[in-house]
């Protein structure tokens, strides 16, 4: 056994070779821009498409880029960037847009998520172009382009996905064998919660371990006790907006839904990313999940016959009383993509979005996904959806929705997310008073 | 790493003053690749690191300085203190867990028997798997409803699987997930510590009648010194520092139970993006790691590195 060990001169000048080239590679890569975007001279550029890596996206935006590489001069490259849980794109991200070099394109969530790039003025503003471009403009539903807008009110990113709006699925085959309807008010919400429980059955799933599916919550109770106009308070950093009561009474609501065991005993363990809170609702085992609009596709993808037989869609049910729209919604509007001003050439990625993003051939592969796109005129082209009842309700949901709140952790500016998280999922836990969140949240700078 | 290259000067200085021939010795020059290598990875991120945390910054455009503000801050916010108290917690409870296991296991490993061979070997697995890949397997067995919990968790006293939603249940996961990922490498250690031993110790011990039990307690502990010592070192240091099984398997929940300081510093920098703030909480992880290995060298006598087979 190891009787010749590696010996200390082999080692060391293992290790000295390893820390040269350690050394080196770093500096040698800095010096050029990084990989093809350096690419040679004669007016050809190569510009890059900062994305989230999705198997089922990916190809599609590969695909606008090709066509528009084409006929252009100036070539756009693909970059996939994986996520992990919370974060990953986004860290990448930041970094890019903080580097001499960064994207030129870039996936993002609007508002919140790209406040900082756009209040440093390092993304082109698109409002003249799309002001004197009313065609372009009205290719997108104004509620959706609206919603990716930063503070400042101007257009920074253009829809290059579906719609993900949140909504109440159920499972109807349940339902249906214990004679329940999907709930129309908060009231049968609270009936149906007694119910299912005597029944042994979880009235809700909750991927409680990742967060923001308990955001969903605390957004869907304001939004209908309040409207849209207590977030929007908060979003403005308005004094006091966090200890609102319409604040308080969603989170004694949550309180008291988790009293109920509206979520089972054991949510604290279940994730989302995972299929925990999705599987249970697959098996039968919960009745409801309140969940975006991916929750849709992700139940076709991992229990098909579920998703064909049982699945059902409602809107969230409205609360006597409340001062909210029933039609308004939550959830994210879309994925936009904006663009650097430090980009090589930003006519070529200006030029790209308006012939691509909304070109039948885009339109087209992102329905035929099962994404419901955020542009105007799909009516007839939606029954190319793999679920084309499901797209169409969403389509016409955002439609006739008055409001729609981006979900508040994409909102807000980032310094948010952690204590908005952890201390909502204390609320959840009962281990912080509805009263203390608000005092927590409203002491963030 | 400093406490070592000071206890190598002081051997050096004690071999130089007894007359050892030093020009067998290598030149100054052959430390230069591991200066640099330190210097450039550890030494300036270092400073870097201090500067930053007299800054606001959220990683786009210049730093701004903003004096002392995010040390006072940290001071005063509590959450960073609830993270500290939990991270040692989490660093005493890896220790306690792992090194009676993993000298056991090494110990017995030791043997040349085939059926020890090949036991260890599969033994040694987890070493070769990625952290993130052990750390989503876990979260997927740690599931209440269909997971390895849904059955074992009615037998440790979760009636409903609920442990990772548990704050003890949770803490407890994440420690068994660290140990079953870790436990091996220290074993290794341990392993090839126990076969340095000369065997005449063993005979000698046999001789004078020491039964199985004697022999361990009385020649391979003791021989084993510095091992234990390198390895809980390693242990206690990397607990100190480590979270990405924690970031996966738990997410820092339920609530903020499993929130050690180390993703405290990572929440701050990549998702509130208050670099300034992150660089605080970095610093203040660098000086407890450096004063603990410090200290565990000074008292364990580790620092006059003799050996452990003197008399023989």
């Amino acid at each position: 056994m190891g009787d010749s060990p590696l010996s200390r001169r082999t080692f060391l000048s293992a290790a000295g070779a390893a820390g040269i080239a350690g050394l080196t590679a770093p500096l040698l890569s800095a010096c050029g821009t990084s990989g093809p975007s350096g690419g040679g001279g004669g007016g050809k550029k190569t510009l890059q498409a900062w994305v989230l890596q999705d198997d089922g996206q990916n190809p599609i935006q590969q695909a606008s880029l090709d066509d528009f590489n084409k006929s252009s001069s100036t070539k756009i490259k693909l970059v996939e960037i994986p996520n992990s849980g919370s974060s990953g794109y986004t860290d990448k991200l930041r970094i890019g847009m903080g580097s001499p070099n960064p994207p030129d394109l870039l996936f993002n969530w609007g508002t919140g998520s790209i406040q900082d790039y756009a209040a440093s003025g390092r993304l082109v503003d698109l409002t003249s172009q799309l002001n004197s471009d009313p065609t372009w403009k009205s290719a997108w539903i104004p509620s959706v382009l609206d919603a990716g807008k930063a503070a400042d009110g101007k257009y920074y990113g253009i829809p290059m996905r579906g719609m993900q709006p949140v909504l109440l699925f159920y499972n109807k085959t349940l339902f249906a064998q214990h004679g329940q309807k999907p709930p129309a008010t908060y009231d049968d919400l609270l009936k149906l919660v007694t119910y299912f429980d005597s029944q042994k059955i979880q009235p809700f799933a909750l991927g409680h371990v990742d967060a923001w599916p308990n955001l969903m919550w605390l957004e869907y109770l304001v939004e209908r006790l309040g409207g849209p106009s207590v977030f929007a308070d908060i979003l403005a950093g308005k004094p006091n907006a966090w200890s609102n009561p319409i604040v308080l009474d969603a989170l004694h609501r949550i309180q008291d839904l988790v009293d109920r065991r509206a979520f089972g005993t054991n949510f604290a363990s279940v994730n989302y990313v995972n299929d925990g809170a999705g599987l249970l609702f697959a098996k039968g085992k919960a009745a409801m999940h309140l969940m975006g609009t991916w929750e849709y596709s992700n139940q076709v993808d991992k229990h098909p016959d579920f998703a064909k037989n049982d699945l059902a869609f409602a809107p969230f049910p409205t609360i006597t009383g409340g001062k909210g729209d029933p039609n308004n919604v939550v959830g994210n509007p879309t994925n936009y993509y904006s663009i650097s001003r430090k980009s090589k050439d930003v006519n070529a990625a200006i030029s790209f979005l308006k012939k691509e993003m909304s070109s039948q051939m885009y339109i087209d592969k992102l329905i035929k996904a099962g994404d419901v796109p955020a542009a105007t005129g799909l009516e007839a082209r939606l029954a190319a959806s793999p679920g084309p009842e499901f797209a169409k309700y969403v389509y016409q949901m955002v439609q006739k929705a008055p409001s729609f709140t981006l979900s508040w952790d994409q909102a807000l500016p980032s310094r948010f997310t952690d204590p908005l998280h952890n201390n909502l999922q204390k609320v959840f836990l009962k281990k912080m008073t509805p009263e203390k969140f608000t005092q927590v949240l409203g002491q963030v700078k | 790493m400093t406490a070592v290259a000071g206890a190598r000067r002081g051997r050096r200085r004690s071999a130089a003053s007894a007359g050892a021939d030093r020009a067998a010795r290598p030149g100054a020059v052959w430390i230069l690749p591991a200066v640099l290598f330190f210097g450039v990875f550890a030494g300036v991120p270092l400073l870097l690191t201090a500067v930053l945390s007299f800054t606001d910054w959220n990683g786009l455009g210049t730093p701004n300085f903003n004096g002392v503000a995010n040390w006072r801050h940290a001071l005063t916010d509590s959450a960073i203190w609830e993270s500290m108290r939990i991270s040692l917690v989490f660093m005493v409870l890896c220790w306690v867990v792992q090194t009676p296991l993993a000298l056991l296991i090494g110990v017995w490993a030791a043997g040349r028997e085939l059926n020890r061979a090949v036991l260890s070997s599969i033994f040694f697995l987890p070493l070769l798997m990625s952290t993130a890949a052990i750390a989503i397997t876990w979260r997927v067995l740690l599931d209440p409803n269909f997971g390895l919990a849904a059955t074992v968790g009615p037998w440790i006293g979760f009636p409903d699987g609920n442990i990772a939603g548990d704050q003890h249940g949770a803490l407890g996961a994440v420690v068994v997930v660290i140990a079953w990922q870790f436990v091996p490498f220290h074993s290794l250690m341990y392993q090839s510590a126990t076969r340095q031993i000369p065997k005449m110790l063993y005979d000698a011990a046999l001789i004078d009648g020491a039964g199985r039990f004697q022999q361990f307690w009385h020649i391979t502990l003791p021989q084993l010194r510095n091992t234990i010592i390198t390895s809980s070192v390693l242990m206690l240091v990397g607990s100190l520092t480590y979270f990405e099984t924690i970031l996966i398997v738990t997410n820092g929940g339920p609530g903020t139970a499993t929130m050690v300081l180390p993703q405290r510093m990572y929440n701050s920098a990549f998702q509130s993006f208050q670099m300034g703030y992150a660089s605080v909480i970095a610093l203040v992880l660098a000086a407890l790691g450096t004063a603990l290995s410090l200290v565990i060298v000074r008292f364990s006598g580790y620092g006059k590195m003799r050996s452990t087979l003197e008399g023989i």
